[in-house]
C-alpha cells in the first residue's frame, strides 16, 4: 500500500481525542486502537457500543472521549449505528442538522460481541450498505468478563474456560475464527485488518476509508495484558511480534478485493510471539509442546503461501489440527 | 374527519401516519405485520416522510429505535408475541435511556405451544420495564391511544416510552368504523417532535447509557422513572380533556361500563371486554346488578381510579387474559394490592383466567362469574387461587385431539 496521507508520524494529530485517567487497564491495547483511530476519524464522531471491555470508558459521571457516545446492548451495535445514521439523516433531510453538524457514525466492540452475538447484526448491517465505521478490537477472548474462549481464541490458547489440564494439555484446540473473511463475503467498500504498532498503516486505512460510502470495516489486534499474561509496557511490542511473524498480516479489501499491506520481509519464528505470552506459557514449560507449536507455525505458513499465490481467498485454509478437533 | 372502516392494524398504521412519526423500523411476524407493510407501502409511494428501515431482528429492530430516538427523531414500531419477547431486552434499554417512541403491540399467546390467537402473557411480561401501556379495545381506539401515547411519553414530566396493545385477529383483523382526523387537527393536539432531553446529534458531545457502578446511582435513576410513570395520572385528564377537546372522544383511565349502580363488577381489557359487555348487558335484562371496568391504562397502574370505580362494591371477578403460572393472573395480584387499604373494599375478590389462546367465553360464564360472586362458598385460601375457565365439552375435545394423536396407522399388511 503506497500511503498517500500518512507520511510520517508527524502527520497523525496531536489532538488528544481521548482524556486522561480511564478506567481500562494499564496497556490496554483496545484504547491505544481506539485513540489511533479516532485521531484519524477526527472530531465528530458518534460511538455505538457493544457490551464489552470498552463499555466502562463511559462510567457516570465520566467519559473520557471529546465525542458522543451510545451504549446500546451487546448483541446489537450495528442496529443501533444503523438508527443513528438514518435519524442523522432524516434530521439533514428536514434541514434541522447543518452539514458541518453531521457525525461519523462509529460502531466500537469487542471479537465476542463481533464475533458471536453480535455477527447477525452486523452481517445485516454490511447488506444493508450502511453508511459506518466498524471498529472490532480483537482480544481473541470475552476480556470484560475475565478471558473466557470466544471464536477468536487462537489455537492452543489458555483460556478462563479452557483451562490447562492434564487431559487438556495443549489449550484450546479451535481455530481462530476468520472474521475477515466471514465480512469479506459481502465485498463490503473497505475493510481492513490493523495494529496499533503500525500507527502509519492505521492511520493511513481509515483516510482511504473515509472516501466511501458504505460500512468501513476494522479489526484491531488488541494485546490484553491482563487476559494474555505480559507486562503491560510490552502490549506495542506484543502487537509488533504478531505482525513480524505473519501471525496477524495486515491486509485491506476494497469491494472484496484483498490486498496485504505490510509483508515482512522476513517472518520471526511464531514462538517469539507465543514464548512473550502467559497464555501460551504451556507449550513451552514444563516441557516443550513441539506438535502445537510446529501447527500454529504450518498455519502461518500456510497463509502466507497462500498469499504468494494469491489464493488467500481459496486456500488459506488452516493446516489439519495435530490433536483434532 | 373522515369515517372509514379500518381494521386494528390499518388503524395503528394511521395512528403512526398522523403522528407524522419520522422513522420506523421494522421486522415481520404475524398478527403485526400489516402494521409495517402498510407504512413501507405508504413511505415507498411518498405518501408519508416517514424512513421505514427492514431490520434483522425485533433486537435489532428496537436497536435502531434506540439510535434513532437518541439521536432526535419521532420514532414508532411494532411486533407481536415471540417477537416481543425476542427484542425484550432492549424494551429496558429505550425505557432506561428516556426515549420517548411508541411501541404498538399486537397481542398474540406465547410459544409453546406455538399459535397465533391472543392473549396478553405477551405485553404483561413488559410491565416492569417502564413502558407506558395503554390497552385497547377497538380499531377507533387504537388510533386515537397512539396519538394521546404520544403525548404522555414525550411530556418533559415523563419522558418513557409507550405500548399501544391491540389483540391479535380479533382487532388486529377486524374492520370498525373509525373517524381518521385530518393532520391540521391532529397537529392541533399533537405539535411537531421537539425532544426534551439531551441528543447525539448535539453539537456538544452526549454520552449516553454509560454505566453507573454506585448503587445509591442506579436506584436514583429507578426511582426517577418510576415518579415519571407516575406523573401520567396526574396529567392524564389534561391531556384526555385535550384530546376529547379537539376530536370529540373523551376517554377514561378506566372505561366504566354500566357501573352506575352496579353491586357486582367485572374487570376486563382489550378486545374481549366487548363480548364481556354484551354479557353484561344480558345480565342486566335479567335484573342483575353488574357493570364492567376495562383498565385502559395498566402502567403506570392506576391504584386510585381502581378504587374509585371498586369501593364499595359487593363482589369483583377479575377476568385474566393472562396467566403467571404457579400464581394465577396478573391483573387479579395488582387489582388485589390496590384494594386492600380500602376500609369499604369490595368483601368478594375473585379471579378468573380465560381467553388463553384467544379462548372465547362458554356461554354460562358469565352467569357462573356473577353466581360466585353472589354467594362466596369458597374458604379464604380457595379464594386467592384462579378459576381457569374450562367446559366439560372442551374436555371432551381434548380427549379427542389426544385420540387422534395417539392413532397408529393403519397397518397396511392385512
Amino acid at each position: 500500500m503506497k500511503r498517500e496521507f500518512y507520511k510520517s508520524l508527524r502527520t497523525i494529530s496531536h489532538e488528544e481525542p481521548l482524556g486522561p485517567g480511564g478506567p481500562l487497564c494499564a496497556g490496554c491495547g483496545g484504547q491505544l486502537n481506539l485513540r489511533l483511530f479516532h485521531k484519524a476519524l477526527g472530531e465528530n464522531v458518534v460511538f455505538v457500543n457493544a457490551a464489552g471491555c470498552s463499555t466502562l470508558l463511559a462510567t457516570y459521571p465520566l467519559t473520557p472521549l471529546n465525542s458522543s457516545w451510545i451504549y446500546t446492548a451487546m448483541a446489537c451495535a450495528p442496529a443501533g449505528a444503523q438508527g443513528v445514521r438514518d435519524a442523522l439523516d432524516i434530521l439533514k433531510a428536514k434541514g434541522k442538522l447543518s452539514a458541518d453538524q453531521d457525525r461519523k457514525v462509529v460502531v466500537l466492540t469487542g471479537d465476542g460481541a463481533a464475533q458471536d452475538i453480535g455477527l447477525s447484526s452486523t452481517m445485516a448491517a454490511i447488506h444493508r450498505g450502511l453508511d459506518f465505521y466498524y471498529l472490532c478490537y480483537d482480544n481473541e477472548s470475552y476480556g470484560n468478563t475475565g478471558f473466557q474462549t470466544s471464536a477468536s481464541t487462537p489455537y492452543g490458547s489458555r483460556t478462563a474456560t479452557c483451562p490447562i489440564t492434564p487431559s487438556s494439555p495443549h489449550g484450546s484446540l479451535h481455530e481462530k475464527r476468520d472474521l475477515f473473511e466471514i465480512w469479506r463475503v459481502q465485498r463490503p467498500p473497505y475493510l481492513a485488518t490493523v495494529s496499533a504498532a503500525y500507527p502509519l498503516d492505521l492511520s493511513e486505512k481509515i483516510y482511504r476509508a473515509g472516501k466511501f460510502k458504505g460500512p468501513k470495516l476494522f479489526i484491531a489486534l488488541t494485546p490484553c495484558p491482563p487476559g494474555w499474561e505480559f507486562d503491560p509496557e510490552w502490549s506495542v511490542e506484543i502487537a509488533r511480534l504478531a505482525v513480524e511473524t505473519g501471525i496477524w498480516p495486515l491486509k485491506e479489501a476494497i469491494h472484496g478485493e484483498v490486498a496485504h499491506t505490510h509483508v515482512p520481509r522476513k517472518f520471526a519464528p511464531v514462538e517469539n510471539y507465543l514464548a512473550r505470552q502467559g497464555r501460551f506459557r504451556h507449550l513451552f514449560e514444563p516441557k516443550r509442546d513441539e506438535e502445537t507449536i510446529t501447527h500454529i507455525q504450518a498455519t502461518v505458513n500456510n497463509y502466507w503461501s497462500a498469499v504468494r499465490n494469491n489464493e488467500v481467498s481459496s486456500d488459506g485454509a488452516p493446516a489439519p489440527h495435530p490433536h483434532g478437533p | 374527519m373522515t369515517r372509514t372502516m379500518l381494521t386494528g392494524n390499518a388503524a395503528a398504521a394511521w395512528g403512526a401516519r398522523l403522528a407524522e412519526v419520522d422513522y420506523v423500523p421494522a421486522f415481520p411476524i404475524t398478527p403485526q405485520t400489516e402494521i409495517l407493510e402498510t407504512l413501507a407501502g405508504w413511505s415507498q409511494l411518498g405518501e408519508i416522510p416517514a424512513r421505514v428501515m427492514m431490520m434483522d431482528s425485533e433486537h435489532s429492530m428496537l436497536a435502531a429505535a434506540v439510535g434513532a430516538a437518541a439521536t432526535g427523531v419521532r420514532v414508532f414500531t411494532a411486533t407481536s408475541s415471540q417477537g416481543f419477547l425476542y427484542g425484550f431486552e432492549m424494551l429496558y434499554a429505550i425505557a432506561g435511556l428516556r426515549l420517548p417512541l411508541v411501541l404498538v403491540n399486537v397481542s398474540r399467546a406465547l410459544a409453546h405451544p406455538i399459535t397465533l390467537e391472543p392473549d396478553h402473557n405477551d405485553v404483561l411480561s413488559a410491565r416492569d420495564t417502564g413502558f407506558l401501556q395503554f390497552h385497547a379495545e377497538t380499531s377507533q381506539e387504537v388510533l386515537d391511544s397512539i396519538l394521546m401515547a404520544y403525548r404522555f411519553a414525550e411530556h418533559e414530566k415523563i419522558l418513557l416510552p409507550a405500548i399501544v396493545n391491540l389483540d391479535g385477529f380479533y382487532l388486529s383483523f377486524t374492520r370498525e368504523a373509525v373517524e381518521v382526523p385530518a393532520p391540521e387537527e391532529t397537529r392541533n393536539f399533537l405539535p411537531a417532535f421537539r425532544p426534551a432531553y439531551p441528543l447525539l446529534s448535539n453539537r456538544e458531545p452526549v454520552a449516553m447509557g454509560a454505566a453507573v457502578l454506585d448503587p445509591s446511582l442506579y436506584s436514583y435513576f429507578k426511582h426517577q422513572m418510576h415518579n415519571a410513570a407516575e406523573n401520567v395520572l396526574t396529567i392524564y385528564p389534561k391531556i384526555a380533556g385535550e384530546f376529547a377537546e379537539t376530536f370529540g372522544r373523551r376517554y377514561g383511565i378506566i372505561e366504566e361500563f354500566r357501573l352506575d349502580d352496579a353491586d357486582y363488577v367485572i374487570v376486563m381489557t382489550n378486545s374481549f371486554a366487548s363480548m364481556g359487555k354484551a354479557e353484561i348487558k344480558r345480565l342486566r335484562q335479567k335484573g342483575k346488578k353488574i357493570g364492567l371496568a376495562r383498565l385502559r391504562l395498566i402502567r403506570p397502574f392506576p391504584h386510585e381510579e381502581l378504587q374509585r370505580v371498586l369501593r364499595g362494591r359487593k363482589g369483583v371477578a377479575v377476568v385474566d387474559q393472562n396467566i403467571s403460572v404457579g400464581k394465577g393472573g396478573i391483573l387479579f395480584s395488582e387489582i388485589a394490592s390496590a384494594l386492600y387499604p380500602l376500609a369499604d373494599r369490595p368483601p368478594v375478590l375473585l379471579s378468573f383466567i380465560g381467553g388463553l389462546g384467544g379462548r372465547r367465553f362458554r356461554p354460562g360464564e358469565f352467569d357462573g362469574m356473577l353466581a360466585k360472586m353472589e354467594n362466596p362458598t369458597e374458604s379464604a385460601a380457595e379464594t386467592v387461587r384462579p378459576h381457569l375457565l374450562f367446559t366439560g365439552e372442551e374436555c371432551r375435545q381434548v380427549g379427542r385431539f389426544f385420540t387422534i394423536a395417539r392413532e397408529e396407522e393403519p397397518s397396511r399388511e392385512t
